[in-house]
């Protein structure tokens, strides 16, 4: 379980923009263990999803050095080690469900039959079985977004980085697509980093929660979850949690305090 | 059958204008052939006389519409359809320089939009040309096009459907060069998450999110590739043509046939448009993406 996956050094990436270089990250040094879930959050222009672009290889650091399974983000990048969930589902209107589902593989290279076998496997996991065949426009936000994070669980990758995949949900969709994703997640022992703006949402998810502050974008304070694996949605009332969320919210306000 | 109503009015009202367009533009003739005759007309007798004219300025519909028939409907019934006074004839003539230049200007416009979103160079340095290539006006371009190619030993038909390709290409690339570009930030990046290869984005993501820009273009494009054959026609006469008719027409002050052949034309266009728009209509749907 304590194999590095993700291991972030002195990184930092400086825009050059007509106003001056922006210090988007600044010095960043993280460890994201093998089968952790890790939430990235903050203000916004803290960073944190310029910081999971990096690790995707979006954007180029400036600074420091990161790397992916023990290689460059570019390598993990060119040899499909994560998928990545946008926050908007992003699925082709000309495409059935099935169909945006396979995309990746048929991009991939996989066999035909690899690729009805993974898509069926995949629905079944986010619970849209049956949805293969309907178009995008026929589903719901929140079933639209499960089908984009099935894309992403299509093919062989141990890492999951979502960028607010449930940003644009409601708070209903949002607790019922937490719960499935803590369920998927404890299925597939993926290692996953997740950027939310949530403080609810990130000390529910995470084993380990990421605060981070802006101008320069850095990291306020790591807090290591002591929550059991197994979390019900109640788990949001009990003391433990609540510390947990103090802690956070004390991290936002002294990043924001001398930011 | 809510729109009957309003498209009527507006078709009425369209008759009304050009038969008091036809009164007002005929009559002067109508009197001069009265004081020649040395009677006078009265109001009546006037506007019965600028119906019937044999050269008039402005033909009424009716008479326009009887020298369609004529040269159209009339023309079927005596199993004569591709008699060279017919304008199915002709009409099928200018179809098939449209149709050569039109199919040539889809692929020629594709292909440079093709090049222009891959290629940053080409993006700076051709659409400039491409731009000003339509400034410059069709009727003075279209007779040196003609006799460049007829001086090469290059077939007629493939001379007119040049110009009209000339025409048609540019919304195709205007059109496409968009459509391939409106995949968004995140679309691209996605593709670039599953280390997708340029080929593979523009066959998966570029191309299909293009269509329906496509199809808008088609339908300028086709409009365009039917000007562009009229406006050769008046170079390549003897071919025939709609465009051969109207020339023929203004030299024997025929304004009847001139008006014939330009309904015809319209007619063309439309039933052109209409069929593209079904084929999009078609496509889209079968795409999953018919709004």
């Amino acid at each position: 379980m304590n194999d590095t996956v993700i291991s972030a050094k002195n990184l930092s990436l400086t825009f050059e923009t007509n106003d001056g270089p922006v210090h988007a990250l600044k010095d960043i040094n993280l460890d994201i263990a093998k089968g952790e879930f890790v939430s990235f959050i903050g203000p916004s222009g803290c960073g944190k999803t310029t910081f999971l672009r990096c690790m995707a290889d979006l954007e180029t650091p400036t600074g420091g050095e990161i790397t992916v399974n023990g290689v460059t983000p570019r390598e993990a990048r060119k040899s499909r080690a994560y998928g990545y969930v946008f926050q908007a589902a992003g699925l082709y209107p000309w495409r059935t469900i099935g169909g945006n589902i396979r995309l990746p593989l048929e991009i991939m290279g996989y066999s035909k039959e690899d690729q009805a076998k993974r898509v069926q496997q995949v629905l079944e996991l986010v619970e849209l079985d049956g949805f293969d065949r309907k178009f995008p426009w026929q589903l719901s936000g929140g079933m639209q977004q499960r089908a984009s994070i099935a894309r992403a669980l299509a093919f062989d990758a141990d890492i999951l980085l979502m960028d607010e995949p449930f940003g644009a949900l409601d708070e209903i969709v949002r607790d019922h697509l937490n719960e499935q994703l803590l369920a998927l997640w404890a299925r597939t022992e993926k290692t996953i980093g997740f950027v939310t703006h949530s403080i609810p949402e990130a000390v529910y998810l995470s084993t380990k929660i990421v605060v981070m502050s802006p101008r320069p974008g850095r990291i306020a304070d790591v807090i290591d979850s002591t929550l059991p694996k197994e979390r019900p949605l109640e788990i949001r009332d009990t003391p433990e949690f609540i510390e947990i969320a103090h802690r956070v919210r004390d991290g936002l306000r002294e990043g924001h305090a001398d930011g | 059958m809510r729109n009957v109503l309003p498209i009527l009015t507006v078709v009425l009202a369209l008759f009304a204008l050009w038969y008091g367009g036809a009164v007002m533009l005929n009559k002067n003739w109508a009197y001069d052939k009265a004081q020649r005759a040395g009677v006078e007309l009265s109001f009546g007798e006037m506007v019965k006389d600028t119906m019937t004219q044999e050269k008039p300025r402005l033909p009424p519909p009716h008479q326009v519409g009887a020298e369609l028939w004529k040269t159209t409907g009339a023309m079927v019934q005596r199993g004569r359809a591709f008699s060279k006074r017919s304008l199915i004839y002709h009409g099928w003539i200018t179809l098939s320089s449209t149709v050569l230049g039109f199919v040539f200007g889809t692929g020629l416009g594709i292909l440079l939009a093709i090049g222009i979103v891959h290629n940053r160079a080409m993006d700076k340095s051709v659409m400039p040309w491409i731009i000003a290539s339509q400034t410059i006006p069709i009727l003075a371009i279209a007779p040196m096009i003609v006799v460049v190619l007829a001086s090469a030993q290059v077939d007629d038909l493939i001379a007119k459907g040049v110009i009209s390709m000339y025409l048609s290409f540019f919304p195709v690339v205007v059109g496409m060069v968009k459509g391939l570009r409106s995949p968004d930030h995140m679309q691209m990046d996605q593709m670039r998450t599953w280390n997708a290869s340029r080929g593979q984005t523009f066959w998966k993501l570029r191309l299909p999110a293009s269509a329906p820009y496509l199809f808008a273009s088609l339908k300028v494009g086709i409009a365009a590739s039917l000007i562009g054959a009229v406006v050769a026609e008046l170079s390549l006469s003897q071919d025939g043509g709609l465009g051969a008719r109207m020339l023929v027409g203004s030299y024997y002050g025929q304004t009847v046939q001139i008006w014939s052949a330009l309904i015809a034309a319209a007619t063309l266009a439309a039933l052109m448009v209409a069929s593209i728009g079904l084929l999009q209509r078609v496509t889209l749907k079968r795409m999953g993406m018919a709004q």
